[in-house]
């Protein structure tokens, strides 16, 4: 099935070390690899293609952050461990949608991992309160915000960017965001 | 001091600018003080998970642009296995569909209970005892109230049937259908003149349909000589045949002719007749123009107008026959001499209303 796009399978081991250096090629071999796996799956399970590919970008991120928290042991295939995660994912997104008759249509071999599919939704979901706290800052606070504990930007630059005089009016300008966006994030 | 203070040594000491003594420094007020241990960690998580979400945002950026890259559209249609409509519909629906289908279902039960088709009755075949609305039954029995010179206690409920029933004797044998009086508690009959008796059940014959009640109450008087007389044989075919009866408060006079020596789905007991009924008229008496009973109206063809159903006189009779002598107070003397025959329809009528009743039925329920 791989052939429409003409990539090779990276091998298990090559994406791992490609993981924990952040390579961009090795990203990239291993979305086109599995893709079209989970397209399958999706679409033959009352999905469309945009289901397939939110549910296949989570299950990349989850892959990712298991493999740089290190505890990723290559003791199935990765093939395997996207399918699972993939066929859970979507699972629960039926059932949330009532679209789920009571069985789906396999492809491949799975594995069980609702606690991981679980500890990332817990996470994301925080993420996702993180991203909608950050929508109601409101600018300035939210660029400085950004640029100083997203972007890693000295507060030297912050203080160029906004036209702070002195880098005291700037921190405290700094403290006051951090204040709100914390209540923000908290109250939700 | 100051919270903001505190804030600026966590990330001082978070980005390693701090010098050695500073941390050390920094480490053993953390140790000392709780608060400031807590906002450290507090600290840490918060802008980590900021970080991790600045990490996401890349990651999608990146997924997205390596997704852009691929042809889903042909992809899809590779992979697509292409079921026919029908079981496509089924697989993304069937769970909307069974619901569906289990309501129709459930509707339609309901519907043949409420309309009947669920019980062994027939519901083409009507069986005209009249249920009787609660207005109608005070009305009538206020009228009979009036009527009466003296006004006897009569039924304080209201009759849930009425039908109607003739006199086989002149000692106070009446003939009705069995479904008129079935589960009844007490059942009255009320002549032409509007006076009300109370009667009780004598004999019923399930096969034919048939009930046979007598007058036990004090103020009955004898009826006179009977007019009429039961025809043994059979009727012919297109014999002129005429009822009297009570689907109103006056007594209806029904003209007809027999139209088939079989009742309803061949019933041989019955004869079909082309003589107007409603509910009300079963276990009126069919005549033919001599004034002989052929039959007992019992009920009525719903799906074709016109058609009515009465019970054979042979089978009345054999009834009257099977009666065991001891339910009997009195003997049954059937009788004989017809004084219809030679009468005009008018004057037949005018003598036959005295023998034909209104039975009313009353049950405590």
């Amino acid at each position: 099935m791989n052939n429409q796009l003409n990539v090779e399978i990276p091998a298990d081991s090559e994406v791992i070390l490609g993981i924990l250096n952040n390579s961009d090629s090795v990203l990239k071999r291993l979305y086109l690899a599995y893709f079209p796996m989970i397209l399958q799956l999706v679409i033959n399970n009352n999905g469309n293609e945009d289901d397939a590919k939110d549910i296949y970008q989570e299950a990349i991120i989850v892959l990712y952050n298991k493999v740089k928290r290190g505890d990723f042991e290559l003791s199935s295939k990765l093939k395997t461990y996207l399918y699972s995660i993939c066929r859970r994912l979507w699972l629960k997104r039926l059932k949330q949608m009532n679209r789920y008759g009571g069985d789906i249509k396999d492809f491949e071999d799975y594995l069980p991992v609702e606690d991981e599919v679980e500890k990332h939704q817990d996470r994301d979901m925080q993420l996702n309160k993180m991203a909608d706290a950050l929508k109601l800052l409101g600018e300035p606070c939210k660029t400085i915000m950004e640029d100083f504990y997203m972007h890693s930007k000295s507060m030297q630059d912050i203080c160029e960017r906004f036209g702070y005089t002195n880098a005291d009016n700037a921190k405290t300008q700094k403290y006051k965001c951090l204040q709100r966006l914390k209540k923000l994030f908290f109250q939700q | 001091m100051r919270d903001n203070q505190v804030t600026e040594m966590i990330e001082r000491y978070l980005d390693g600018e701090m010098t050695i003594d500073e941390r050390a420094e920094f480490e053993a007020l953390r140790k000392k003080d709780a608060t400031v241990e807590t906002k450290f960690t507090e600290h840490k998580h918060f802008t980590g998970l900021l970080k991790q979400y600045s990490e996401r945002l890349d990651m999608e950026h990146r997924l997205n642009a390596i997704h852009s890259e691929i042809d889903v559209y042909t992809l899809k249609e590779n992979l697509m296995s292409h079921p026919s409509l029908v079981i496509r519909l089924w697989r993304n629906h069937h769970s909307k569909i069974s619901v569906a289908a289990s309501i129709a279902i459930f509707a339609t039960l309901v519907t043949l209970f409420f309309t009947g088709y669920l019980t062994n009755q027939d519901p083409r075949y009507q069986q005209l005892a009249r249920e009787v609305t609660k207005i109608k039954g005070e009305q009538s029995v206020i009228k009979g109230q009036i009527n009466r010179p003296m006004p006897k206690t009569g039924p304080t409920i209201t009759a849930k049937f009425r039908a109607t029933g003739f006199a086989l004797s002149s000692d106070g044998y009446i003939v009705t259908n069995l479904h008129v009086v079935d589960n009844a508690d007490s059942v009255y009959v009320q002549n032409a003149d509007g006076e009300s008796f109370h009667t009780k059940v004598v004999y019923t014959q399930p096969e034919y349909d048939i009930a046979v009640l007598q007058i036990n109450d004090p103020s009955f008087k004898n009826l006179g000589v009977i007019p009429y007389t039961f025809k043994k044989g059979k009727s012919d075919l297109g014999e002129e045949v005429y009822t009297l009866g009570y689907p109103t408060d006056d007594v209806v006079f029904g003209p007809g002719a027999l139209t088939s020596a079989a009742g309803y789905h061949g019933d041989s007991t019955e004869y079909q007749v082309s003589v107007p009924v409603n509910p009300g008229n079963s276990g009126g008496p069919l005549l033919d123009s001599k004034g002989n009973i052929i039959g007992v109206i019992s009920g009525k063809q719903t799906q074709t107008q016109g058609f009515a159903f009465a019970k054979k006189s042979n089978f009345l009779l054999k009834t009257i026959h099977d009666i065991p002598a001891d339910s009997l107070s009195k003997t049954f003397n059937l009788n004989t001499k017809n004084t219809l025959a030679g009468l005009s329809r008018p004057q037949q009528l005018k003598k036959l209303r005295n023998y034909v009743f209104i039975v009313k039925v009353y049950n405590n329920q």
